[in-house]
């Protein structure tokens, strides 16, 4: 998931696409991000450069609808049903997935296990 | 140039009188710029028209301009200027003035004074008269009284005595100043105070006096009710004349018309002549010294503008003045001249100019002060030169910094505030005193305030009080009066200070807490 400045960014995406649960009066979607182009990207954990400043995911709560989608902790989001996620700051992110007037988000996200599987596949 | 400052030198030790000195000073400048070659075309008019009366006008006209123009010695006679006795016009107004204020008013200030004297006599002496009185007319018939009375007695002696220290007190204070017309308060204060013993003395002499009272005890007691009541009405006078103008209710600002020195005080719910006073008071302290050789460029550069322009009437006879003048003011405004050229070099030449005559002034100084040494009590004896006492001191060292000081002075045009004499005596002040050159430079490097220099030349000591509306009203919002005096005036503008609402707003000590916020989480 490097990226090389002037090039368009190319990465392996995988589609989950998550129903939110209603609770109360929100719609949740059972997981936390972190990141954003506001934010200090060194204390990211799970980006591979640190210097990416994407949004990455930071917790999978048990059970909830993200699990069960197969959103991974340490996945980047790229895009929020076709909305652009890799240059966005924090709070923008977090609108772009609590829209109420969406019941299902489609999210393209990426993780490094992905990267090395089209390889492996690509190798053999 | 040389020549100049040492003749300069000499007239500080010369006898002539301070009016003469400052005219003399006059025609020095006039000496000085005489190399520049501005003709003023209407200037010249005015001092060849009036021959006769010339020497006075001449003062006048010439008095107000540096620059000369060459002809200035066939229009000026000889009378002006260089004889030692002359008095300028402005002077002769002022000694009239002073003659006529000082006779008039101070009948009038006497005159208040013995009322309010009369009165306090007559009502200081009322209670022991009520109860003197009883036993000299009618001493057998009184019945006895016994310890009451002596109490009585005694709270009625104590209660004039603490009455007549707070009288003292309050009103037995030197009159710091000569109002135009009456306090209201305090006049209604004495006509309180006339109506309210003449009413007691009325029901003593008709119940008592007439009917020959015999209860002793009722009379001593109400001569202690007089009494209380005397120190209720002392204590309305302090609250109506002190306490009341504390509070600060108002802004005055305060602006010079001369030069737009402004200034802003407190003050309370006043008169406007006392809010006068009060200005004046600040004024001496606050305000730089008006000094009128600072004052002449503008005028003179404003007059050169104008000067050129000529009005032709071509259309025929028709007095159109106005339509005159506003042709010359529109045809002066276009004119395209470099005056403000002028000016900004003038300016930058003379800062120059100031700053090098001041570093050369504070390097003399410090040079002078290093000779003097202070010598310690047990020197004294085996002292190696000769022992000097402060004035001898400082007559020594002056010649070496006296000439860097005068310069420094005429450039900022301050000579004629300070004489040798006063020069030396500041001198060896700060010597007794063991002042660094600098404390006492400071006196001489920026005009100060009014009150610093001799009382001879302050030029304002008689002021007038213009104002549209009685003096005596109270101030309010957007009041406007101007103090005057023969050479400037003061404009006072009074504004309201604005109701202020604070409100409270609490905060825990403990609600400080923070949190870094680099990577922030969201859970969606």
């Amino acid at each position: 998931m490097s990226y090389i400045p002037g090039q368009p960014v190319t990465a392996v995406v995988q589609r989950v696409e998550i129903h939110k649960l209603r609770q109360g009066e929100n719609l949740i979607l059972g997981f936390s991000i972190g990141g954003g182009i506001d934010q200090d990207p060194s204390q990211n954990p799970f980006s591979e450069d640190k210097t990416d400043k994407g949004i990455y995911v930071t917790r999978v709560s048990e059970g909830g609808p993200a699990e069960i989608a197969g959103l991974q902790i340490g996945d980047k989001i790229m895009q929020v049903n076709g909305w652009d996620m890799t240059m966005v700051t924090h709070d923008q992110a977090r609108k772009r997935l609590t829209k109420r007037s969406e019941e299902v988000v489609r999210l393209l996200v990426t993780r490094q296990s992905l990267q090395k599987a089209v390889h492996q596949s690509m190798l053999s | 140039m040389d020549t100049e400052s040492t003749y300069s030198g000499y007239s500080y030790y010369s006898s002539h009188s301070k009016k003469s000195h400052r005219q003399g000073e006059r025609n020095r400048e006039r000496h000085k710029s005489s190399r520049s070659k501005d003709g003023r075309g209407s200037e010249k008019a005015v001092t060849i028209q009036a021959p006769t009366g010339e020497p006075l006008l001449g003062n006048e006209a010439t008095r107000t301009e540096e620059v000369q123009d060459d002809n200035w010695g066939e229009t000026t006679t000889a009378i002006t200027g260089t004889s030692e006795h002359s008095i300028s016009q402005e002077d002769i107004a002022r000694i009239s003035k002073d003659l006529e204020d000082s006779v008039g008013l101070d009948c009038k200030r006497y005159l208040g004074l013995t009322v309010a004297a009369a009165l306090g006599l007559l009502v200081f002496l009322t209670p022991i008269a009520f109860i003197l009185l009883p036993p000299i007319l009618w001493r057998d018939e009184l019945e006895p009284c016994g310890t009451i009375c002596e109490g009585l007695f005694l709270s009625v002696a104590f209660k004039l005595l603490i009455l007549l220290i707070g009288t003292w007190a309050l009103f037995f204070r030197k009159q710091r100043a000569d109002l135009p017309r009456v306090f209201v308060f305090r006049a209604l204060l004495l006509v309180l105070i006339f109506l309210f013993v003449v009413s007691y003395w009325l029901f003593y002499g008709v119940r008592i006096l007439d009917s020959r009272d015999r209860n002793y005890q009722g009379i001593v007691q109400y001569a202690v009710s007089l009494v209380d009541a005397l120190l209720f009405i002392h204590y309305l006078a302090i609250v109506l004349l002190e306490l009341r103008q504390l509070q600060p209710v108002f802004s005055l600002q305060v602006v010079r018309s001369t030069d737009g020195e402004s200034r802003f005080y407190s003050a309370g719910h006043l008169s406007i002549q006392r809010a006068a006073l009060v200005v004046l008071e600040n004024y001496y302290k606050d305000f730089t010294i008006y000094n009128p050789n600072l004052l002449t460029a503008s005028k003179f550069r404003a007059a050169k503008h104008m000067a050129g322009l000529k009005v032709y009437n071509v259309d025929g006879p028709g007095n159109n003045a106005a339509g005159q003048s506003r042709a010359m003011i529109a045809a002066a405004a276009r004119r395209r001249d470099s005056s403000h050229n002028e000016l900004y070099y003038e300016e930058a030449e003379h800062e120059r100019r100031v700053k090098k005559r001041r570093a050369r002034l504070v390097v003399a100084v410090e040079e002078a002060f290093i000779h003097i040494q202070r010598l310690q009590a047990e020197e004294q004896q085996k002292a190696p030169g000769e022992v000097m006492d402060p004035r001898e001191a400082a007559q020594a060292i002056f010649p070496s910094m006296a000439r860097a000081l005068q310069k420094y002075l005429r450039t900022t045009r301050q000579q004629h505030y300070h004489s040798m004499e006063s020069i030396l005596q500041h001198l060896a002040f700060c010597i007794t005193h063991s002042m660094t050159p600098k404390a006492f430079l400071e006196r001489y490097l920026g005009a100060g305030p009014t009150l610093q220099y001799d009382k001879e030349r302050w030029l304002s000591t008689q002021w007038r009080l213009v104002s549209d509306e009685a003096v005596t009203n109270g101030l309010r919002d957007g009041l406007v009066f101007v103090l005057k005096c023969l050479d400037f005036g003061l404009v006072v503008t009074v504004k309201k200070i604005p109701f202020l609402v604070l409100s409270e707003e609490f905060v825990d000590p403990k609600s400080h807490k923070f949190v870094l916020r680099l990577q922030s989480e969201t859970s969606v």
